[in-house]
């Protein structure tokens, strides 16, 4: 365990940080850009990442619809002057929650193998989809043991 | 394996949030700094509304009917519910980048401005984006380390990046933002309505009793009546001039930011990308959209590592230690590494402890023989939550 532990903080701290921004031509809705990173270029096809984006870009875009749904759910909310928000979860909070799963699922299955790491956008306030690119793909066991302990913690 | 006993109060993120808000209730009520005028605000309200419950409702019922009491009471509870929401809940804050992301910007502005001779003062940070076919310019915020999505201002009072700003509002306490615009609104809208309703029953109350009794008789019996009507004076001019100046602003998709530094008037300037150039559309937009979550996870718990570690705990602790990588690892063996470097979100499944790039809480623990003691005490921390 040791040894482990000494390779993961090595590997950690040399970790290096991708950034994907916003895509803010369609308004003020949350949307990444897709364009593929040249740092990523190395460790992943292009299509799996674009996939990738596209499904949350989707998942986003049905959170933030404007229809029957929205209007549904703000109607009712007014009419109990929002106490109801208090005991019933919105539904832009039960699509994070999908993403979230989304974004565990593509780890174990897509990135970590790669040694990538994806983090959910909403720890960096919606701003940014950040890859961390592991040196030396320790970041496999990192991962790993990272979603078990978010069983866990959850 | 005995347990470790471990006495220390749980470390919220919300205690470590910068900028200058008030939380109250641990961490689930967020207002702004100053909250005098709030305090004006609810006096009012509920001062005008008891002298109304306690004079003019009694006749009222009486001679007139139950449901004007009643009807009064739903509409104080609305406007009180859409105070409180509007004053204690997250406007719509943008978290300040850590300091990878800040650092990834920055290199991003070198590329862009390319080499700045000595002495020469550095163009200024903006971003050029295109939304709806219309040049939008980002500006950087340098308190917060961000270019500043669309629409978004930096609160000099609350000293954060608020989305959709609108404005500061000293009479809730509070920013107004993307996540409580309606809540305001709201509220403007059912005080301006209950200030009509009182002011308009008090006219009629009065009038039934002066037909009784007499207007001076009418005045000694029920004083209250001229407080209220005073109040309601000054308070309707105000409040129901702000509810048409926002159903205007509603109904155009502009913010009071916006109006205020004549971003989408005039000739020269862009037209306003964001409307849909439609009053009902826009309406929807802005009062039946979607409620957004707030991104700030003010009651997440903070990892934080306080007290000594015994050694019995050490194989519990190992099959967790991986989850912790670096900064809770004080190795004698090796130097301490500084938060900056390590990747916080290579930790997926913890929310905690990824705020803030302070980690001085956590290297400021004692040195401890081995390593594996040395993850024990967040790990404990961990699990008991």
């Amino acid at each position: 365990y040791f040894h482990n532990l000494q390779e993961l903080r090595h590997s950690a701290s040399l970790a290096t940080k991708v950034f994907i921004q916003r895509d803010y031509r369609d308004g003020t809705i949350c949307k990444f850009q897709t364009k593929f990173p040249a740092e990523l270029d190395s460790r992943i096809e292009r299509s799996l990442f674009e996939e990738t984006l596209k499904t949350l870009n989707c998942y986003y875009a049905e959170a933030e619809k404007i229809g029957g749904q929205s209007y549904l759910e703000g109607c009712l909310a007014c009419a109990t002057a929002y106490i109801i928000f208090l005991c019933m979860e919105t539904r832009y909070e039960m699509i994070l929650k999908k993403i979230s799963m989304y974004i565990q699922e593509q780890n174990e299955k897509i990135y970590t193998p790669r040694g990538l790491l994806l983090t959910d956008p909403v720890e960096r306030g919606m701003r940014v989809v950040s890859f961390a690119k592991s040196q030396d793909g320790f970041l496999n066991s990192l991962a790993s043991v990272g979603s078990m302990c978010k069983a866990c913690i959850c | 394996m005995s347990a470790v006993m471990i006495t220390r109060k749980v470390t919220r993120k919300w205690e470590k949030l910068p900028g200058k808000n008030t939380f109250c209730c641990d961490g689930r009520v967020m207002m702004g700094r100053q909250k005098g005028v709030f305090y004006l605000t609810l006096f009012l309200i509920v001062g005008t509304c008891s002298l109304f419950f306690a004079f003019e409702c009694p006749y009222l019922a009486v001679h007139l009917s139950p449901a004007i009491p009643v009807f009064a009471v739903l509409l104080f509870v609305f406007v009180m519910a859409m105070l409180l929401r509007t004053s204690f809940s997250d406007p719509g804050v943008l978290p300040r980048a850590l300091p990878e992301e800040a650092n990834f910007i920055e290199m991003e502005i070198e590329a862009a401005n390319g080499n700045v001779m000595a002495g020469q003062r550095p163009p200024p940070r903006i971003k050029n984006v295109q939304i709806n076919n219309q040049i939008v310019k980002l500006k950087y915020c340098y308190t917060c380390k961000i270019f500043r999505p669309p629409r978004a201002s930096h609160c000099s009072i609350c000293d954060n990046c608020v989305d959709r700003f609108d404005h500061h509002c000293p009479w809730v306490g509070n920013c107004v933002g993307k996540r409580n615009y309606r809540y305001f609104y709201l509220f403007t809208l059912s005080l301006s309505l209950l200030t009509i309703y009182i002011f308009a029953f008090n006219i009629v109350h009065v009038v039934l009793r002066s037909v009784d009794s007499g207007f001076v008789n009418t005045i000694k019996e029920t004083p209250g009546t001229v407080l209220e009507v005073l109040v309601c004076f000054f308070t309707l001019w105000s409040v129901v001039g702000l509810t048409g100046f926002h159903t205007y602003l509603i109904s155009l998709n502009q913010t009071t930011n916006e109006d205020i530094k004549g971003s989408w008037s005039g000739k020269n300037r862009v037209q306003n990308p964001y409307s849909h150039k439609n009053i009902i559309k826009n309406c929807c937009e802005v009062l039946c959209g979607p409620t957004y979550p707030s991104v700030l996870d003010r009651r997440g718990v903070m990892l934080e590592d306080l007290s000594s570690p015994t050694p019995s705990d050490a194989s519990a602790a190992s099959t967790h230690k991986s989850s912790n990588p670096v900064s809770q690892t004080t190795k004698s063996s090796a130097p301490l590494i500084p938060n900056e470097h390590t990747p916080d979100e290579a930790k997926p499944g913890i929310g905690a402890g990824t705020q803030k790039s302070t980690s001085s809480p956590k290297e400021e623990k004692p040195p401890s023989p081995t390593s594996p003691n040395a993850v024990a005490p967040a790990v404990i921390k961990e699990s008991s939550h």
